[in-house]
């Protein structure tokens, strides 16, 4: 570990924390209907949106009939995607006449962009064609976390308005969530993006003579040595800035590429990468003070924030040490840290990032729900690849996803004051709000459906054939990139221990049946909770109410988390990444 | 129930079109003004060819050049297929590819031990970049088959060496194909 790298981290840490009050009083205003500066330009197009798609904007919804307009949009946007994917031969933008997507690819990608998981099991620059791509998975990247920000406002709501029966207008909520946050961001975010390097052209592939052309022995379909010339290169291009910055804007994380942001063109410079990991926090972390703004108590909004911040340092400091230590099995390498190298674990990572900036990117990327990776986290060390793995198990709830990580913590909120009532044996209250069997039902329902599908579905994918015969890495390695498929398609995350060969029937089936899962078991819950506070009353505090702001909350929500994440899956981790660690330093190689 | 489903259907189609193609098109058009030499991907022209781009790593093996990292996108710095080796830690295969690599690596530089990034194949493998360490190394290699002195080809590194950007960011780096190119233009290969 360097000073600089750990000046890198903190510094992002600052620069996070000092956009969370600008940016996430901005977002409350935004679905206040208060004024903002871009009222101007903007509401006009959002009239002309309402009036176009029939919307009434002065209309309220009960939350069944918000989850309903949610479920109905995700289906139709859904179709389209799938639509566009089998024609896109014969439709505009394809240069490089890509053939129409084959059906269980495209729906597995039609499943994954709309959940926000932007789970890959294809190439992109032999796939996909630039229609495909912008009208199909940047679009879904926009409106994918457009509905969850519309998902966690209606829960603040919830918890703001008494005895209500309604909850907000769903397409009032999204259409402004893209207009007035999404958007601008997009706009600004991309051209700074390019002008790190980031293409953005609609031009065919452009051909490369080498400088110095390669003779390459492979093996034949006959088992021989076929030895070739190379002598060119192909470069990709395509319009990738203007999705590569609402990839993580949203945190989606589906690449233009196949590697993601440790592509060059995706990711060129350590100043792209920083403002790309900025832009995967930023939203996330606004809306911890969104939600002090909001429900009146700024203190607890920063209670939350802290709980999160806390847990991020943690697990970058582990991420960090364990890949800047190396691995002690590459004899005669040299992975000290010097002036002229950063050493350490450099398997799967890029120099202009190096072991810091890998170690960063891969825990911002699974705190949230994004899913870019900037290194290949099938390659981390095993603790530093169980840090990934474990902030996706936790729910991603640390900043968390664009919505879904706040209306995920506020599940674990829930949960809190449920305990801290059972242990001073008072009615557990949230914000004046008593919270009762149901509301504690709702909450545990949408833990217990991440466990669930994570536990069930890896443990028949290690048992049966059509599971473990897509495991690259032997020994307990392989466990883990079980592991790391399902929590990271049931927690919408998308990234992935890339060796595990996931385009099977069984795993692209088990994996689209755990996108869906994960997103709307989670969602619909949620919804039941922001209808049933929202219809209570709101109590005066009392001397028994367990207060929500300040460290001991802090502290009881992360122990909450922690317990209950642990609980369920450390037999998992010990078996995995701690059993690799272990053996690795004994010197076993499988 | 289907008044949603009719302002679903019309919600897809408008928002399809301003977030689906205004949106990239105009975003397209403004890089295009703005940063023509960055949208198009930075590409490096001698005597009008094509011979690459300033951001993707190729793959060199003449002992006149600057190796790059070993490489897992296809063959080796294939742009159609990027990616890493995703092996894991443990992983015999790759304990074993990596053993061999420091070998060959030593026969050439006996004394000194071989820098990680130039025995790990990158995430993407198209990385354009090696450590100052990994260039280092193979001063003596590149000096020697063009005929300079090592101080000669490690002006040429110091001039390709970029540091940490704004002094700050992310890590020191020296761009493989930048040096070549340099390289060839002032020394020729005999």
């Amino acid at each position: 570990m360097s000073a600089n790298g750990w000046f890198q981290i903190l510094l992002f840490l600052a620069v996070i924390f000092a956009i969370t009050k600008p940016l996430g009083a901005y977002i409350a205003r935004v679905f206040n209907r208060e004024k903002t500066f871009l009222d101007p330009l903007l509401r006009p197009v959002e009239k002309l949106i309402y009036r176009s798609t029939g919307v009434d904007e002065k209309s309220e919804m009960r939350w069944t009939e918000y989850a309903i307009a949610m479920l109905m949009f995700s289906v139709v946007s859904l179709v389209l995607l799938y639509f566009i994917e089998r024609t896109q031969q014969w439709l505009l933008f394809n240069p490089q006449k890509l053939a129409n997507v084959g059906p269980d690819i495209a729906f597995n990608t039609a499943v994954s962009f709309t959940t926000n998981t932007n789970w890959q099991a294809y190439t992109p620059e032999t796939t996909m064609s630039y229609l495909t791509q912008m009208a199909g998975l940047a679009y879904h990247n926009f409106t994918s976390a457009a509905v969850g920000i519309a998902l966690a406002i209606a829960l603040i709501r919830g918890i703001t308005r008494r005895e209500m029966k309604t909850i907000g207008n769903f397409w009032v909520d999204m259409t402004r969530a893209l207009l007035w946050i999404l958007l601008p961001l997009a706009l600004v975010g991309s051209l700074l993006l390019v002008s790190q390097g980031a293409i953005q052209n609609l031009k065919p592939y452009v051909t490369a003579q080498l400088m110095d052309p390669q003779r390459i022995t492979t093996t034949g379909p006959d088992g021989k040595a076929v030895t070739q010339t190379v002598t060119q290169q192909t470069i990709p291009q395509g319009p990738l800035a203007s999705q590569e910055v609402i990839k993580e804007l949203g945190t989606n994380g589906g690449g233009f590429f196949n590697a993601n942001s440790a592509h060059p063109y995706e990711n060129p410079t350590p100043f792209s990468n920083f403002f790309e990991m900025l832009l995967i926090f930023a939203i996330p972390s606004a809306l911890t003070y969104t939600l002090g703004r909001m429900t009146g108590s700024q203190r607890h909004g920063w209670a939350v924030w802290s709980a999160m911040a806390i847990i991020f340092l943690g697990a970058v400091t582990v991420a960090y040490w364990a890949e800047a230590r190396g691995n002690p099995q590459f004899a005669g390498v040299d992975q000290a840290h010097s002036t002229l190298q950063p050493g350490g674990n450099m398997e799967g990572k890029e120099v202009r990032f190096g072991v810091a900036d890998s170690a960063l990117f891969a825990t911002v990327t699974t705190d949230t729900s994004c899913g870019a990776v900037n290194s290949m986290h099938d390659s981390f060390t095993p603790l530093g690849g169980m840090i990934p793995l474990t902030n996706i198990m936790l729910g991603e709830i640390i900043f968390g996803g664009v919505g879904s990580g706040l209306y995920g913590m506020v599940v674990f909120v829930i949960i809190a004051v449920f305990i801290a009532g059972l242990m001073v044996g008072r009615t557990p209250e949230y914000l004046g709000k008593k919270i009762e069997a149901y509301d504690v039902k709702m909450a545990m329902l949408s833990i217990l459906v991440t466990s669930l599908v994570v536990l069930i579905f890896a443990a028949i994918a290690v048992i049966e054939p059509f599971g473990t015969a897509s495991i690259s890495n032997p020994g307990p390695h392989g466990l883990s990139q079980v592991l790391y498929a399902y929590a990271s398609t049931v927690g919408n995350n998308g990234s992935a221990f890339m060796g595990l060969n996931a385009n099977t029937l069984w795993y692209n089936t088990s994996t689209a049946a755990a996108m869906l899962l994960g997103r709307f078991f989670m969602v619909i819950p949620v919804l039941a909770i922001a209808g049933s506070l929202a219809r209570k009353k709101t109590a005066p505090p009392s001397v028994g109410t367990f207060p929500v702001t300040g460290p001991l909350f802090t502290v009881l929500l992360i122990s909450t988390i922690l317990i209950v994440v642990a609980l369920t899956f450390f037999p998992a981790l010990s078996l995995g990444p701690i059993l690799e660690h272990l053996l690795m330093a004994a010197g076993k190689a499988f | 129930m289907k008044q949603q489903l009719k302002i679903a259907f019309w919600m897809t189609i408008v928002t399809t079109v301003l977030f689906g193609l205004v949106y990239p098109l105009v975003i397209t058009g403004l890089a295009q003004a703005l940063f023509p030499a960055q949208a198009n991907g930075e590409l490096i022209r001698k005597n009008g060819t094509i011979v690459g781009s300033q951001l993707i790593g190729q793959a060199f093996s003449s002992p006149g050049y600057f190796y790059s990292r070993p490489s897992d996108a296809g063959s080796g710095y294939d742009g159609l297929n990027s990616g890493g080796s995703n092996l894991g830690p443990t992983n015999r295969q790759l304990i074993d590819r990596i053993h061999g690599d420091v070998q060959k690596l030593r026969n050439e530089n006996p004394d000194t031990p071989v820098p990680v990034d130039l025995v790990t194949t990158s995430a993407s493998g198209l990385d354009p970049d090696i450590t100052p360490a990994a260039a280092k190394f193979q001063i003596p290699r590149v000096a020697h088959a063009r005929g300079m002195t090592e101080g000669q080809v490690s002006a040429l590194v110091r001039k390709h060496t970029e540091a940490r950007q704004f002094g700050l960011l992310g890590e020191a780096r020296v761009n493989v194909l930048e040096l070549n190119l340099d390289l060839d233009a002032t020394h020729p290969l005999r």
